[in-house]
Formats: C-alpha cells, sequence, structure tokens
C-alpha cells in the first residue's frame, strides 16, 4: 500500500514514442498509390514506367546485394566530398579576404563576379580539357558548384559582424590577431554553415548532372544508362538513390554545423 | 569645478575635457551632416554624470568618440590629461543592444580582457570573474550562453564583463532600454549601488528622466548639433539613494526643472 501511495506521487515518465504524423504518412502513402494506379491504368507517359512494387522487386532481388550499385554511391560520394571540401578550404579564406581587405577585394573581385553567374555545368568541357583526368574535371566542376556559394556567404558574414562586438574587442585592448580570431571568425561560423547547406545541395546536383554528360560511374550516369538501355526500374531506383544520398549528406552536414555552434543548441 | 572636495578629487581617475568637438557624417548623397558641433564640455571624475537627449542629437557619436571607436573631426578629448587616441580597457562601454560575444560563455567573455591583455593567468582571471559573477547574482549561470540569459543578466554580465578591466570611465549608452519596468528599476539600483560603492566615473547615457534623476550627480542636456551640450543641471539628491528619493520634494522640483531644460526650446505643433 505505502508502496503504492510513493510510485503514485512520482510523476508518470513519459513514454518516448514518437508521434505519428497522420497527415505526413498520408501524404506519402498516397503517393505511391496514384503512382501505382497510374501504371496500372497506363495514363500516357507512365505507361513505360514500372509499378512501386516493381522497383521495390528490382531492388531487392538485384541491386541490394550488387557491387556494382555500391561503388556507384561510393563514387559518387567521393566526388562530392571532395569537391565539397576543396571549396570549402579555398572558399573559407577567400571569402574572409573579400570581407577583410578592401585591396584584396579591389583587386580580385571583379574577377569573381564575372565568374560567379556561370553555371556549374557550364565549366564542364573546359574543365575536361584543362583536368588530366576524368575524375579530376568532375571534382573541379563539383568543387565550383559550392565554392561561389561559400565564398559569397562568409563575405558577406564578414560584413555583417556587428561593429559592437569588434569595438568591445578593441576597448579591452585585443590585438588584430585576437580580433580575428576570437571575434572574426565564431561572427562568420553561421555564415560559413549557410555556404555549407546550400554548397551540399548544390554540390549533388551538380555531380549527378556531370557524371551523366562526363562519366562511367557514379549513381548520375547509373541512371543514365538505365534510360539508355530502357530499364526503367533503374531510373527510378537512380533517382531514389540519388535523393538518399543527397538527403544523408544533409543530415551529416546539419551535424557538423549543430558541433560548430554549440552557443546555438539550446536557442 | 570641485564643490568642496578638492583632496578627493585628486585621487579619481576619469576627469574628461571635451574642447571644441566636431564631428559628421558623409551620406549616400554626399550631403554632410554634423552630428556634434564645436561641443565643449567637461565630466568630473569620481561622479555619475548623466547625458540626457532625444534620439538623433548624437549622444551615442558622444561616447563612441569618448571610448575611442570613433576619430573625432575636429577638437579634443582628453582624460586626466591625455588626449583619447582609439579605445581602450581605461575606459570601457556597455553598448543599448548587447555586445556580448554569443559563441563565449559568460565566463569567457567576462575573462576575456584581462587574458587578451596577458595580464593574469588563466585561473586568476577565472577567479576574478566568479566574484564578480557572484556579486551579480550571475554564478549559476557562468557556463551559459548569453543567448540563454534574460535581457536583465545580459545586462548584468556586461557590467561584470566591463568592470574586470577595472577601468577609469564606464560608458553607458542607454543600457536599460528596452527592459521592463521592474528589471529596468532593479538594475538602475545595481548600478547607483556599485557606484556609490566605487565611485567610478561614469557616462551614462539616456532618453528617460526617472532614470537621468534617480542616477545623476549632474544630467547634462544634449541637443541636436550646433549647440550640442549647454546646458547642466545638479542632481543634489543624498547619497546613498534608494528609491524613495523619487517621493521627495527635492526631487519633484527637481524634476520640474528638468523638464524646462528639456523641453525649453521644443514646441509643442498641434
Amino acid at each position: 500500500m505505502s508502496d503504492a501511495t510513493t510510485t503514485s506521487r512520482v510523476a508518470p515518465r513519459k513514454r518516448r514514442i514518437p508521434r505519428i504524423r497522420w497527415r505526413g504518412a498520408a501524404s506519402i502513402a498516397s503517393f505511391f498509390v496514384l503512382w501505382h494506379l497510374a501504371v496500372v491504368t497506363g495514363i500516357s507517359g507512365f505507361a513505360e514506367l514500372p509499378t512501386p512494387v516493381a522497383t521495390l522487386r528490382a531492388f531487392f532481388a538485384e541491386y541490394i546485394t550488387d557491387a556494382g550499385y555500391w561503388h556507384s554511391w561510393l563514387v559518387s560520394f567521393k566526388r562530392v566530398l571532395y569537391g565539397f571540401i576543396i571549396a570549402q578550404i579555398f572558399g573559407i579564406p577567400l571569402g574572409l579576404l573579400f570581407g577583410t581587405s578592401r585591396r584584396f577585394r579591389d583587386l580580385f573581385f571583379p574577377v569573381f563576379e564575372l565568374l560567379r553567374p556561370i553555371p556549374p555545368l557550364a565549366w564542364v568541357p573546359i574543365s575536361i580539357l584543362f583536368w588530366p583526368t576524368n575524375e579530376s574535371s568532375i571534382v573541379f566542376i563539383t568543387f565550383i558548384g559550392a565554392f561561389f556559394v561559400i565564398v559569397i556567404n562568409v563575405y558577406d558574414g564578414v560584413g555583417s559582424i556587428r561593429n559592437e562586438h569588434l569595438w568591445l574587442a578593441r576597448s579591452m585592448g585585443a590585438s588584430r590577431l585576437s580580433i580575428f580570431r576570437r571575434i572574426m571568425l565564431p561572427s562568420v561560423i553561421p555564415s560559413i554553415a549557410v555556404g555549407m547547406t546550400l554548397g551540399i545541395a548544390i554540390t549533388w546536383n551538380v555531380v549527378i548532372a556531370a557524371e551523366m554528360i562526363a562519366s562511367d560511374s557514379g549513381l548520375g550516369r547509373m541512371t543514365w544508362e538505365g534510360y539508355v538501355s530502357s530499364t526503367p526500374e533503374v531510373v527510378l531506383i537512380g533517382m531514389i538513390s540519388i535523393g538518399l544520398a543527397g538527403f544523408l549528406s544533409s543530415l551529416t552536414v546539419d551535424w557538423i554545423e549543430r558541433r560548430m555552434m554549440p552557443w546555438q543548441r539550446n536557442r | 569645478m570641485g564643490s568642496g572636495t578638492e583632496s578627493a578629487a585628486e585621487e579619481l581617475k576619469g576627469h574628461i575635457v571635451i574642447r571644441d568637438l566636431c564631428k559628421g557624417f558623409v551620406d549616400k548623397d554626399g550631403h554632410r551632416e554634423d552630428v556634434i558641433d564645436a561641443c565643449s564640455v567637461e565630466f568630473e571624475p569620481g561622479r555619475l554624470n548623466v547625458v540626457m537627449g532625444q534620439s538623433g542629437c548624437g549622444k551615442s557619436t558622444l561616447a563612441y568618440l569618448l571610448a575611442g571607436y570613433v576619430k573625432a573631426d575636429r577638437g579634443s578629448i582628453e582624460i586626466d590629461g591625455r588626449p583619447v587616441a582609439g579605445p581602450g580597457p581605461d575606459r570601457v562601454m556597455v553598448f543599448q543592444e548587447t555586445a556580448l560575444w554569443p559563441w563565449m560563455t559568460v565566463t569567457d567573455n567576462v575573462v576575456f580582457g584581462p587574458l587578451v591583455r596577458n595580464e593574469i593567468s588563466g585561473a586568476e582571471a577565472r577567479q576574478k570573474a566568479e566574484v564578480l559573477l557572484e556579486r551579480f547574482g550571475l554564478i549559476d549561470f557562468k557556463d551559459k550562453y548569453p543567448d540563454q540569459l534574460s535581457g536583465g543578466m545580459k545586462r548584468r554580465a556586461e557590467i561584470a564583463q566591463a568592470l574586470i578591466n577595472s577601468p577609469d570611465i564606464m560608458i553607458l549608452d542607454e543600457p536599460f532600454r528596452g527592459l521592463d519596468v521592474m528589471t529596468r528599476e532593479l538594475l538602475q539600483e545595481y548600478y547607483l549601488q556599485l557606484f556609490e560603492d566605487t565611485r567610478l566615473t561614469t557616462l551614462f547615457i539616456t532618453s528617460e528622466l526617472e532614470e537621468a534623476l534617480f542616477l545623476a550627480d549632474r544630467i547634462y542636456v544634449m541637443e541636436e548639433a550646433p549647440n550640442n551640450i549647454r546646458q547642466a543641471l545638479d542632481i543634489d539628491l543624498a547619497r546613498p539613494r534608494s528609491f524613495e528619493v523619487t517621493a521627495t520634494e527635492r526631487y519633484l522640483e527637481l524634476k520640474q526643472q528638468a523638464m524646462n531644460l528639456l523641453y525649453a526650446d521644443s514646441e509643442i505643433t498641434e
């Protein structure tokens, strides 16, 4: 009896079962149902496509154990990763330089602005001509995709550093170097994060297209080959894989960003 | 200048003498506007000097000039006989909007000054910071980030962040603006008590008359250029003060006088 009264005083532990979002689930389910119906009834354009079930069956029967399929994942991921990381390595310092040195900005920003509007895919031919290997040219195009966004965001970030933040550090007698390290760099971290979020999305866009045009491997190529060889299951598996890969990359980047900005965790 | 306390005034630091100060800004169309024009004024050390005026009259600019963040076009500011040339830890500012660095914890914000000047070791700085944070009721929040604090706590953290540098002058630019009335009154009492304990020379900028009267030794009325500071009013209310002072007859007299000064030139148009 006394046991019962003591336990009843303790608030019941909340069970950590996420509430299912019914509308969301219904939306996704009806998407697949409509797709299925469209294929079965042969609405124009859908006649060539497999049903969701057929796609899934093909995936489990042929692809999930296929080394070539997972190799495509690996190849595309590598290209995105290299392009993305190199873009950070060059883009962040360049953005900082544009933001902090007037002389540097006056000298080089016009060239940067001249090149920036050129879409990454327009770089494909020259990239193939310029770089010795096919792989390096694709990584370069991916790099281009992320590079300009990152530079612009970091540059903007430097511009939006609050005067008070710099002034206060100067009042405290901070040297130029410590102001740069302790005030300016952390100030632009949120902008670097924005650049990363946008950059990773663009790199996936770019790598897929570049693979279709100029490569013999990767998820983009796999999808294209599905079209060329008239196997629409492959096209769909490729598309879904690409979506998934982009989604996973975004999650990873989000995770990294949260660690870069511990002060924004408990907002 | 002194009112019979010459000997005390000698050891007090932060005597500010401003002569013929001019500062203007050029807007996008190349049109130059003087914010401060031929302004001469003296702020006595060990006193709580309040500068009052409507927004846009150049109060903040005056504070920035004194802090050394912006350069005067003409004229001079001297502190204890030395001209101001850039910012320094002898005069620290508390800004209108919080200037705590959001990526540093409260403690890291406070120890920044002494550490960046390599004055003391990290452990010493931390100890000093904790004493200050304890005093300002922030010790339980020392490892929090600024965005996790309330507005009033941020202001207290900023005052601690300034005080750890042992400045000669505190510059506060409408520091309690935007806070709710209760927090505001609490902080006014906090600062008043701090001042009465330390006699730290203060330039306190505000646009609220009650705040000015409650805190000030002297209220300087600031107007738009070219007659920036022409008038001042000594607030001879006894120290230490408490909020009861606002109910005294002398307070009401001073308030009337201050209002006459403030609204002397403004015409009420309907």
